[in-house]
């Protein structure tokens, strides 16, 4: 028997640290300038982002042709980065607002950094749907309805538009929600900053909170309606992403599966970037107490939960491809078992399906290095997934004559590149110019924070 | 540093003493008073019998305003505006806007939401209030409570609070004084800056998308697909023998449902033996109308009455109304609409040969509305 006491909550911060030294220890890497390492591995990122820049150059002079993209792969690379990066962000608003709305309290020492991460995310993932569309710098003409002298509107019924509207909704809510959060330690960090110039930066964004509770009453409630949108509109952003795909005629895209399959693809590729990060953020910047061993636990689990969803949406899609009897459906699944991709797909199988299941031992779950291997393979992984699902069935549609092979170019592995880049650099500056941790919230749940009401 | 006083402050430690302090300003009648918390303190709202916050009615108007709004608008732009039937589906396909209507929603319901609990609720920015740069202030946001009783609170009292502050055993106790800056401070939104600053971004704005319209689309490289090596009507080309780009047909070719004009420069014969073989019904007489209403009336007039549209630029044609032209047959205006008159071309190229019949139907009726039979009364 376990000796636990379940009547007392679990403390979510180790070891009980005075106010003042979380202020101190979340604001000390704005305080220091930064090391070496933070330069290596900034020159890092940077070269990476060089490198797609210069792929992306190429592709804007030379246009699209540079890229693997053939006839009936029509969606290539851009598409596959597209939804890898959306999912990814999905794991910030999901540790922000679901975990907020259940009330898990250890979601305090992680949501603001994956909030950020939600953000860079989605900017990475902006840019590939935007210059898949040949001319980018004609895609607002494409992509919004303005009143024009064709008198003509956007198409309000397709998917590809949906996404217009889900991402920037997605983007645009995640940034005020984020921002929100912001306010108060920016002001915490106006009252103990002793630089000149960072002060008028943080007065004007800390917009002169007071910390008032007047306002913290308000404050609360919004950030309360904030994360009960942040939750239906997370699922809605992949759900609308899935339909790119589901509503499309297409044999192993037309399945009603896909937009659950896809939330929880994204909430398992998510959790498990979010989780690659931390471990650097906890370890460099010496959070180890606020950011524990029992947080990663638990968004492991995470991983472990929605890793056999996603396992049940593959075996399942097969079960159905049978059951149905549509032929060209059954087509599409032999194929991506046993066809051109099939090393593809098995890699995705393999590696989403199987090694997340090593997480139901708690010896696992708790070593760090062990669980950093994992989710960097769900990671890789889930890029072959979607990988998977646009190319195979793509290569394959109805008319044998226009059957090819997809094969990427290096201009596309360049932008796969330069998307990295973009995002590690944005998580880097960030490190180093916002509190990754969100001071008041991580306060309000240090032990002895909360007034007991002993007189009652 | 004037003398005026802005509030009263007292610090404590811990949220215990904070909620109890609370309690008894609240207790003791105080109403322009506020706590000053690192973080929110559960219980504080009770304490200081605060009202139940009224945003969540901003919040609903504002999201059910979204929703009419972006559902109203698609409505009226693929269903009124400019029809298109998309996949067989209705003209308000209400399925297919759902996934919108609930993005544009959120949407707005959180920027409202936002900004007026930003500007409204909070009445931020203000960054002059009294409190801070105080020490109250680098207290509270650090790892201390505050309790601040303003001068303006009827029941204000140096002595009093001061007494009272230190029964509650606080910490620090110290009154929060106005700066000149502050007490002369009034925001104001014709501040020749702030509206500079607007100008500024607005002619930015309005000149990067000018330029980006007007020029920067027509700079290499974006200008490259205006320049296609392919060969378009009318442009000269090696490729064929004859140096055109553009091939004639092989001599003989006839088009699909080409008829040759029999009666070419003859027009009387045309007159005696075309026979007009649409009957004026009422499909027939739209249609005459709508073709001449196209073709014919920017010369002759909506009435045939020679009142040209052009006049000016062409010569006014005579009246369609004369006797002469009331006295032709069908075939000879058949013959006019074929061959053309005067300065008048053929229209044979712009009407089809039912439609050349369709017109000339209409013509008898406008004729017929000016010089009517006592029997059609």
């Amino acid at each position: 028997m376990s000796s636990i006491d379940y009547t007392q909550e679990l403390s979510v911060v180790e070891g009980r640290p005075p106010l003042r030294s979380i202020d101190d220890i979340i604001s000390k890497p704005l305080d220091t300038k930064p090391d070496k390492k933070f330069y290596i591995a900034l020159a890092i990122t940077l070269t990476m982002l060089t490198i797609g820049g210069l792929g992306l150059a190429a592709s804007f002079y030379w246009g699209t042709g540079l890229w693997g993209n053939n006839n009936p792969v029509g969606w290539g690379f851009p598409i596959v980065n597209f939804v890898f990066w959306i999912g990814i962000g999905h794991a910030g608003t999901l540790i922000s607002a679901i975990l907020f709305l259940f009330r898990q309290k250890w979601r305090t020492g992680i949501a603001r950094f994956a909030e950020g991460m939600t953000i860079f995310a989605v900017i990475t993932a902006m840019i590939f749907p935007i210059i898949h569309t040949g001319r980018p710098w004609l895609a607002a003409v494409y992509l919004l309805p303005y009143p024009n002298q064709h008198s003509l509107w956007v198409n309000f019924t397709s998917p590809l538009l949906w996404d217009v509207f889900a991402v920037s909704t997605y983007f645009t809510v995640s940034f005020v929600f984020w921002y929100i959060g912001l306010i108060p330690d920016l002001a915490t960090l106006r009252d103990r900053t002793t630089s000149k110039i960072k002060k008028i930066i943080y007065s004007i964004t800390s917009l002169g909170w007071r910390h008032s509770n007047r306002h913290w009453q308000n404050y609360e409630l919004t950030y309360l309606i904030l994360a009960g949108f942040a939750t239906p509109l997370v699922l809605s952003v992949h759900t609308i992403v899935s339909f790119d795909f589901a509503v499309a005629i297409l044999p192993g895209w037309h399945t009603t599966i896909f937009p659950p399959y896809f939330v929880a693809g994204a909430v398992f590729s998510g959790f498990a970037m979010v989780q690659n990060v931390l471990i650097f953020i906890r370890k460099i910047f010496n959070y180890e107490h606020i950011i524990t061993k029992d947080t990663l636990e638990k968004m492991n689990k995470v991983i472990l939960l929605t890793g056999m969803m996603v396992g049940y949406a593959y075996s399942m899609e097969f079960f159905i491809a049978w059951y149905s009897g549509v032929q060209p459906e059954v087509f599409a699944f032999m194929n991506r078992a046993f066809g051109d991709y099939a090393w593809a797909y098995w890699i995705m199988f393999t590696c989403n399906v199987f090694i997340p299941q090593l997480f139901w031992f708690k010896k696992i779950r708790r070593s760090i290095p062990i669980m950093f291997v994992i989710a960097v393979f769900v990671n890789v992984v889930m890029w072959f997934e979607r990988f998977v699902i646009t190319v195979t069935s793509l290569s394959r549609d109805y008319l044998p004559s226009s059957w090819a092979y997809f094969k990427p170019t290096l201009t596309d592995a360049s932008l796969l590149t330069g998307s990295f880049g973009l995002f590690f650099t944005l998580v880097l500056l960030f490190t180093k110019s916002l509190p990754v941790i969100s001071i008041a919230e991580v306060k309000a749940v240090v032990d002895g924070s909360q007034p007991t009401h002993e007189d009652h | 540093m004037s003398e005026k006083i802005y509030s009263y402050t007292a610090l404590f430690d811990t949220p215990n003493d904070i909620i109890h302090a609370a309690k008894v300003v609240s207790e003791k009648g105080y109403t322009k008073f506020d706590v000053n918390t690192p973080y929110p303190v559960h219980g504080m709202d009770g304490a200081m019998k605060l009202p139940t916050s009224k945003l969540g009615f901003v919040t609903l108007f504002a999201g059910l305003g979204g929703a009419a709004l972006a559902l109203l608008t698609m409505g009226w732009m693929m269903g009124i505006d400019y029809p298109i039937v998309i996949g067989g589906k209705p003209y308000f396909p209400l399925p297919a806007f759902i996934p919108i209507t609930f993005e544009i929603t959120v949407l707005l319901a959180t920027l409202v939401t936002v900004a007026s609990l930003l500007f409204f609720f909070f009445k931020l920015p203000n960054n002059k209030h009294p409190l801070h740069d105080t020490n109250y202030m680098k207290n509270v946001s650090s790892d201390k409570y505050g309790i601040s009783i303003e001068a303006k609170d009827p029941k204000f009292n140096i002595e009093e609070i001061k007494s009272l502050f230190e029964s509650l055993h606080a910490s620090v106790i110290e009154p929060v004084y106005y700066d000149e800056e502050e007490l002369n401070f009034k925001p104001k939104i014709a501040d020749p800056k702030f509206l500079g600053f607007l100008a500024a971004v607005a002619i930015f704005v309005s000149l990067s998308v000018y330029l980006h319209m007007n020029k920067v689309l027509y700079m290499v490289p974006f200008s490259w697909m205006d320049e296609q090596e392919k060969t378009i009507a009318q442009e000269s080309s090696d490729f064929f023998d004859n140096g055109s780009g553009m091939l004639t047909p092989v001599e003989g070719t006839v088009a699909r449902g080409f008829i040759p004009y029999a009666f070419k420069n003859k027009p009387e014969k045309a007159g005696k033996l075309l026979v007009n073989p649409l009957l004026p019904t009422k499909e027939n007489l739209e249609l005459g109308k709508n073709k001449f209403n196209i073709y014919c009336s920017p010369c002759h007039g909506y009435l045939a009455e020679g009142d040209s549209r052009l006049k000016g630029s062409f010569p006014n044609p005579p009246s369609l109304h004369s006797q002469k032209v009331r006295n032709w047959s069908d075939g000879r205006i058949y013959h006019v609409i074929v061959e053309g008159q005067n300065v008048m071309p053929s229209y044979s190229y712009q009407l089809s040969i039912e439609e050349r019949w369709a017109v000339i139907n209409y013509i008898r009726v406008l004729q017929r509305s000016l010089n009517a039979k006592e029997t059609d009364l």
